[in-house]
């Protein structure tokens, strides 16, 4: 061999390097693509990318097998005419049959009722165009995926302290010497929170973790605090409880910036009760919470107006106003107090399984860190009420949590508990606390709502509303006269109010049901619906091939646009090839999900390195072209013309309004490139992103980097810059008053609009303004001594967001999935470490492999998700071990609750918000037969390879850049 | 470790060729001391010819475990420090002594080279005997150190590894030699039985002692040295590979411990007391047949005793591989 | 001598696999490549890597730690796996301390892998040849990087910075300093390998508090020391 040290990379071939953004999952690092020979020869973590900082995971160092997998699509396909829908018989055909296709099927749809038409994509952070798209048509019925994924985490915080943790904010672990992580899977946020706790860690922070399963991130924590599923809020509320019984609260931030001190009507003979007393007095109409409302002052005994100067309001006690012959008030904090007093540690060990002492001496830590250990930055600041504070101050105790409080049907108020206890220790955008991430904060809740009827839906005509939006009162729900929902999700319904990501989840299930009604055509972009992103997949992919008593399908047209051929794929009547993400344009945008830092607005796009393949076509482009054929308003000029030649162009020149000066891209605006978030369209900008790899990063002056929901000079540049529409103090939920107009329209006291009787008693027990414990639905209304355990998935890190079965590296390090089992279960229910055995709740059952695990607690089973695959689907060969020996258990979890008074069919979703409640499913476990298969159940009759798909690999492949692609 | 046949077959069949060599070398000297009589050159010839394809025949197995064998030459450069090395070196040195040896008697060379003392003849054949035998024990310790100078495969590092792979061969040699003796008519049948016999009975008391020794065995490496976390309770949830690795491939045998119990009591069976019953009958009733019988079924018991010899051996990089998830 | 090697912290190891799958995507078009796959989309996928990362649990519920492991060749400073080498393919390097293999020369005998305790070496099993972690020699050699890129791939990757590279024969280094300061170990000390890896220990950081930290005169509950009087009978409504 030569001597590797006369070797150099740089001489072997034709070398490029190329810099764009990564989407091997959500998390959207900054990558340099070496290229040898016009093949990708490594991908490395750009190490001035303020997001990854050259720092790269198993996923974004796959790439290369990503392109150049077996199971890629590379041809538009049609179902071939009198083959079988999900029977995978397809003829290519080319774009323009594809797009005449779609342009005549959806001209008609929206031309006649454009709610026929669904688009619905697993994939978010391309929502600003999808959900222009969706608008622009003129449909409700659009969503992404979270509905399924985490809604209950961004809604629940931010209708509490008006941002949320990943994207939109997080712990700053760089000050923080306490960090608290709940219900985090491996995932979530994936190469910044790893930089983060490993710096945490060796600056000697101290992390605990609460979760039921010590894997990822948990397995470095200082403290594992294994919790029964389903049961953080029961923590969250004694903690809270704890810290209020020994004043371990932050009084100062609590009083001047939360409603704690805010005096809340208290008469439950009264229409308002529950309200806050709002004092007559000029306010801006606008969608901002009007400081009209009062505190009780200490040093007068009586009401004042809230942050008057030297005022010194009460958090206790009850007072009678003197108006209107005494109205009885109490401060929204007195009504916490009252909320908390049950709540001791003695009962939630109970419920949680944590000791009691634990469960103390974790609220103790908490307090007395926050207290003692407080931060101070020399960073002048000045607050909305004009107070000049001389520094920056902060309590170092930051939490990060994600879908393991997020998919229980309790989840909102849980993560309201969350949000609460934050605030009692006074930690939100603070340094060592939460931080907030551009755009937000926004206000409570941000100003974007969804139609408020039917008549927004009209033919020929954009949807009057956003498509998502976050509903304040009763009124901005997008229901019809009789409280019935308008989107075939039934989101923003009296069933799922607050659900400000829709509900993927039931869509199929409610097309196939016609409830509300039937829908024409299926739009599914990435999303894996016949397979890991439903629940009750076995009877969804049965309902994507139901006929009605004519034998037509009962959902009659679905598309499926996607990179791989996914199980989906089989189900479409059109598959519509997807480039990869080194072959295509895409913008991270500020007008959807950036990649924010704590100091400033990031946004980041992709620039191709490669070719398409085949045939592939952004996905992006086929919308441009879409919405140019049927005439979008927002695709073409006044004189019905063509507006943008394609995706880049588009992203280049469109406005949210005509000269608004905000588009999709926040770096390089002005015509020179020379302004930032607000300006005109600059004709260079890709070029000047190309040159700055693929990001832009504006970082804040730091006296704008902290209190931004009260700082008052963020908030005016924030508002010039276009990022919200107020400069008001958004002032923090710990009180939510928007929960308690809901709850008084169920209880008949709301002037406006009121939810069907069958779902009164539903909202006003869900829609509590203060948060509560409650057992999951699914607890209530199943026999949890018949299925004493609770079944939980996530997602391993090397395959985190994205399912990399097609990747020949990955699947290496995962190709098939057990069932972790505490071996306590395993003694009980006599079976070994490694024994076949199924898995079966009310729905249905699995058949698996179980490992034994002290890494779980005893009441909990878990599983790797999406590792399970059908046969043949994702390019893989008819023995992988995916479909052999790997399981989904979603085949488990059913997509609606049993019929009870509440509804026949109301989704297995959180109350409030429509989060899907993937983790309240109860299981049991037996030892499968001696004599039964060794496969696992069920199985599912092969997917065959698709024309234009790469014929199936040989026994063996030797990657290596330059030659491989010639070999 | 992983048994392979290859290396099973190499070992065994070497140490019956290196055996047979020994032996009738040593029925030569027998004769030259007058202790037995002069046997014609063929039979010498012969019986090494027999050794020599043993010995071409596990070379050719060898071939069969190198991934490269083209570049088998390369081998012998490292006999500095490799035992593997010395054996690639050893075993043609063997061959050619063996096949010298062969031709020496085929040759009838037999004019004495030189005398000492007033008896001893010192002719070709004994020349090439002589180094022949200093090859074969020779080789047989390069084999054997092989596998018993890694220190950490402790069921190999031990002296006993030596003495099995010499007294084992030579013991399958000898009783070649008597069925070779016995196919051919020859009355040394008794002489090369009596030696298997012996050789025998002193490789089952060394084998014994090394089963023992094994069966009493403390490893050094545990889980815990292996990843360095001191607790009693340390369990391998993850390998971090799920389709397997070299690793799990080549050192593990991968069957359960009843069919690992099975050969190694069908070896103790098949190696000992049936090889020397069968001679022993042999000798009994005068059947030319038995004699035969005996090898075959002590060489069959000795690819069980070599099988068995890797699969008992836990290589500490084992530890690492103990779980799927 | 300059002894190149790694120093992997397993108090911030998450087992993300970074490592596993950037070392595998350098070294297979690079000068150790290529890195084949057997199986690659069917059952039981296997291919050579230089590196993996597994997974230990270490106690009994509910004291459980889960430890993650990667582990490659540990380039030890008596590496057993060289004098045994037949052909001279393996080798340890005098300049750095690297131990390679020199695929021209392996005959696929496997004896090295025999002789590693560690399990650190994997046969191509399509070339018929060894191969192991090189330490991205071709890497850490080549003038024309620059000086951040002059380090193996894995390191380059891991997010969390377990992995440690350098000089462990100079004190001074980052990893010896680590390897002094933070209790690096070696694996298997038993064989007298020296492996010049090491891996650092997990270590807990504890909070104690004390009863009376919680007690403080600035107690926020003070000041919310009011009671309200809404008319209920007192003393002094009845005594005199």
């Amino acid at each position: 061999m030569q001597d590797p040290i006369a070797h150099s990379d740089s001489t072997v071939g034709r070398v490029e390097v190329k810099e764009t953004t990564c989407y091997m999952c959500a998390c959207r690092c900054g990558i340099r693509v070496h290229m040898r020979d016009g093949e990708v020869r490594y991908i490395d973590g750009n190490p001035n990318h303020p997001l990854n900082k050259g720092v790269i995971c198993a996923k974004g160092s796959s790439g290369i097998m990503k392109q150049y997998s077996p199971g890629r699509i590379t041809k538009p396909l049609r179902r071939k005419a009198g083959a079988e829908r999900g029977a995978s018989e397809f003829e290519a055909i080319s774009w323009d049959e594809a797009f005449a296709m779609l342009e005549e099927r959806l001209g008609r749809l929206r031309a006649e009722d454009p709610k026929k038409f669904a688009l619905f994509t697993g994939r978010d952070q391309m929502q600003a165009l999808t959900g222009l798209f969706a608008k622009q048509f003129g449909t409700p019925n659009y969503a992404a995926h979270g509905g399924f994924c985490s809604v209950n985490m961004a809604a629940g915080m931010i209708y509490t302290i008006g941002g949320s943790f990943w994207e939109f904010g997080g712990p700053d672990l760089d000050r923080a010497k306490l960090f608290v992580m709940i219900g985090t899977a491996e995932d979530h946020h994936s190469n910044p929170l790893k930089i983060a706790i490993s710096e945490f860690k060796r600056r000697g922070g101290r992390f605990i973790s609460v979760n039921p399963i010590r894997t990822g991130y948990s397995a470095i924590a200082d403290e594992w605090v294994p919790i029964k599923p389903g049961t953080d809020g029961a923590l969250l509320m004694a903690i809270s409880h704890e810290i209020l019984k020994q004043g371990l609260f932050d009084r100062d931030f609590l009083v001047r910036y939360t409603n704690s001190a805010e005096l809340v009507i208290d008469d439950p003979a009264r229409d308002d009760h529950g309200l806050f007393y709002r004092a007559e007095m000029h306010v801006e109409e606008g969608c901002f919470d009007p400081e009209n409302k009062l505190w009780w002052d200490r040093n007068i005994d009586g009401p004042i107006s809230t942050h008057t100067p030297g005022a010194d309001p009460r958090l206790m006690g009850s007072y009678k106003l003197d108006m209107d012959e005494g109205i009885p008030v109490k401060p929204a904090f007195q009504l916490l107090k009252e909320r908390l007093e049950p709540c001791t540690p003695e009962w939630a060990a109970e419920i949680t399984g944590i000791p009691a002492d634990t469960i103390r001496r974790l609220a103790h830590e908490m307090g007395v860190t926050a207290r003692d250990q407080k931060i101070e930055l020399p960073i002048p600041w000045t607050d909305c009420w004009d107070v000049e504070h001389p520094s920056v101050t902060g309590n170092p105790v930051a939490f990060h949590a994600m879908r393991g409080m997020a998919a229980h049907s309790n989840g909102f108020q849980t993560i309201r508990a969350l949000g609460v206890l934050m605030t009692l220790l006074g930690t939100i955008d603070r340094p060592g606390g939460f931080r907030h991430k551009a755009p937000f904060p926004r206000p409570i809740p941000p100003c974007a709502k969804p139609p408020h009827g039917p008549e927004a839906v009209q033919p020929n005509t954009p949807l009057d509303g956003m498509p998502l939006g976050w509903p304040a009162k009763p009124e901005d729900l997008f229901v019809d006269a009789d409280g019935g929902p308008v989107r075939i999700d039934k989101a923003f319904s009296w069933e799922y109010p607050l659900s400000v990501h829709g509900l993927m989840h039931n869509v199929i299930t409610n097309a196939w049901r016609g409830d509300p009604y039937p829908i024409d055509t299926l739009f599914l972009f990435m999303a894996n619906m016949a397979w890991n992103s439903s629940m009750n997949t076995s009877e969804t992919r049965k309902m994507l091939v139901d006929k009605d008593v004519e034998g037509k399908y009962k959902i009659p047209f679905i598309v499926v646009c996607d990179t791989f051929a996914s199980e989906t794929v089989a189900f479409a009547d059109l598959v519509l090839p997807d480039t990869s993400y080194l072959e295509r344009h895409d913008a991270l945008s500020m007008l959807d999900r950036p990649i924010s830092e704590f100091d400033g607005p990031v946004d980041a796009v992709r620039i191709p390195v490669l070719p398409p393949k085949g045939e592939c076509k952004p996905f992006q482009d086929v919308l441009i072209e879409l919405g140019s054929r049927l005439k979008l308003p927002a695709f073409v000029t006044a004189e019905g013309e063509r507006k943008y030649r394609d995706y880049p162009d588009f992203i280049v020149n469109y406005e949210t309004s005509p000269g608004s000066g905000i588009g999709f891209l926040a770096g390089w605006r002005g015509k020179d490139g020379d302004q930032v978030l607000k300006g005109e369209p600059n004709p260079k900008q890709w070029e000047m992103y190309a040159k700055n790899g693929c990001v832009f990063h504006h970082e804040l002056p730091p006296s704008y980097q902290y209190m931004r929901n009260w700082n008052k000079g963020y908030l005016h540049w924030a508002r010039a810059h276009g990022m919200i529409r107020y400069a008001e103090p958004i002032t923090i939920h710990l009180y939510s008053e928007v929960l308690q107009k809901f709850r008084l329209a169920a209880q008949g006291k709301w002037p406006g609009r009121q939810p069907p009787d069958r779902l009164r008693e539903r909202v006003e027990t869900y829609f509590d303004p203060l948060p509560f414990f409650h057992r999951p639905l699914e607890d209530q209304l199943v026999d949890t001594v018949r299925y004493p355990l609770n079944a939980l998935t996530q997602r391993p890190m090397a395959m985190y967001h994205s399912w990399d079965s097609q990747n020949a590296w990955l699947r290496q390090i995962h190709s098939h999935n057990y069932l972790f089992v505490n071996p306590l279960v395993g003694k009980k229910h006599g079976f070994a470490d490694g024994d076949w055995i199924w898995v079966e709740s009310t729905l249905s059952k699995v058949r698996c492999m179980c490992r034994f695990s002290e890494a779980v607690e005893p009441g909990t089973v878990w599983t790797w998700n999406a590792i399970g695959k059908a046969n043949g689907a994702w390019g893989l060969g008819s023995n992988a071990d995916e479909s052999r020996k790997g399981f989904l258990l979603n085949h488990l979890i059913s997509e609606e609750l049993p019929p009870s008074e509440a509804g026949e069919h109301l989704s297995n979703s959180d109350p409030v918000t429509g989060q899907a409640a993937w983790f309240d499913v109860r299981v049991r476990v037996y030892k499968a037969a001696p004599d039964e298969p060794r496969v696992t159940s069920p199985q599912f009759d092969a997917m065959p390879r698709l024309p234009g798909q790469e014929k199936q690999r040989g026994k063996w492949q030797a990657y290596m850049a330059g030659v491989f692609g010639k070999k | 470790m992983h048994p392979a046949f290859s290396v099973i077959f190499l070992t065994t069949l070497l140490g019956a060729g290196q055996g047979l060599f020994l032996a009738i070398f040593t029925g030569q000297l027998y004769s030259v001391a007058r202790f037995l009589p002069t046997q014609d050159d063929q039979f010498y010839a012969l019986g090494s010819l027999v050794a020599l394809v043993l010995l071409v025949v596990g070379l050719g197995a060898s071939f069969f475990h190198l991934g490269r064998p083209e570049r088998a030459w390369r081998s012998a450069a490292m006999w500095r420090t490799s035992w593997l090395s010395r054996e690639v070196i050893l075993l043609p040195i063997l061959m050619l002594f063996v096949f010298a040896y062969g031709v020496a008697h085929w040759m009838e060379w037999t004019q004495p080279w030189f005398r000492i003392g007033e008896v001893l003849n010192v002719d070709a054949t004994l020349i090439f005997g002589l180094l022949g035998t200093i090859a074969s024990f020779a080789l047989f310790v390069a084999t054997a150190m092989i596998y018993a100078s890694v220190k950490f495969l402790q069921e190999w590092h031990s002296t006993f590894t030596v003495a099995n792979f010499t007294l084992l061969g030579m013991a399958s040699g000898f009783m070649l030699a008597a069925a070779y003796s016995a196919y051919i008519g020859n009355p040394l049948v008794a002489f090369f039985g009596t030696w298997a016999v012996l050789l025998t009975l002193g490789a089952l008391v060394s084998r014994v002692a090394h089963l023992r020794r094994n069966a009493r065995l403390k490893h050094k490496s545990t889980v815990q040295t292996a990843i360095g976390v001191r607790h009693t309770a340390v369990v391998q949830k993850a390998q971090g590979a799920m389709g397997g690795s070299f690793n799990t491939r080549e050192f593990f045998h991968g069957r359960s411990d009843s069919t690992v119990r099975l050969v190694r009591n069908s070896f103790l069976i098949l190696v000992f007391p049936v090889p020397i019953l069968l001679i022993s009958a042999a000798y009994l009733i005068e059947s030319t047949s038995l004699p035969i019988l005996a090898f075959v079924i002590q060489y069959l018991g000795l690819i069980a005793e070599r099988w068995y010899f890797f699969a008992e051996a836990k290589h500490p990089q084992n530890l690492y591989y103990q779980s799927v998830a | 001598m300059t002894q190149l090697a790694l120093v992997i912290d397993l108090n911030v190891c998450v087992g993300c696999h970074a490592c596993v799958t950037s070392c595998k995507e350098w070294n297979t078009s690079g000068w150790a490549g290529p890195l084949v796959d057997q199986n690659p989309y069917d059952g039981s996928p296997t291919g050579t890597f230089f590196n993996r990362v597994q997974t230990f649990e270490v106690g009994v519920f509910p004291n459980t730690e889960t430890v993650h492991f990667p582990k490659s060749c540990l380039h030890c400073e008596e590496p057993p796996c060289v004098p045994v080498c037949p052909t001279g393919a393996s080798h340890k390097r005098a300049d750095n301390g690297i131990v390679l293999v020199d695929y021209d020369k392996c005959i696929g005998c496997k004896y090295c892998s025999w002789a590693c305790p560690y399990g650190a070496r994997e046969l191509d099993e399509q070339e018929k040849v060894m191969k192991k972690c090189t330490l991205c020699i071709d890497r850490i050699t080549d003038a024309t990087l620059s000086d951040r890129d002059r380090q193996p791939a894995c390191v380059l990757a891991c997010p969390t910075s377990a992995r440690l590279y350098g000089d462990v024969h100079d004190p001074d280094s980052e990893v010896s300093v680590a390897i002094r300061e933070r209790g690096g170990y070696q694996l298997m000390p038993e064989w007298g390998t020296k492996p010049a890896n090491h891996y650092l220990p997990r270590r807990t950081t504890r909070l104690y508090i004390s009863p009376d930290e919680l007690m403080r005169v600035d107690n926020p509950l003070r000041k919310e020391d009011l009671t309200n009087y809404t008319g209920e009978e007192t003393l002094d409504d009845v005594a005199w």
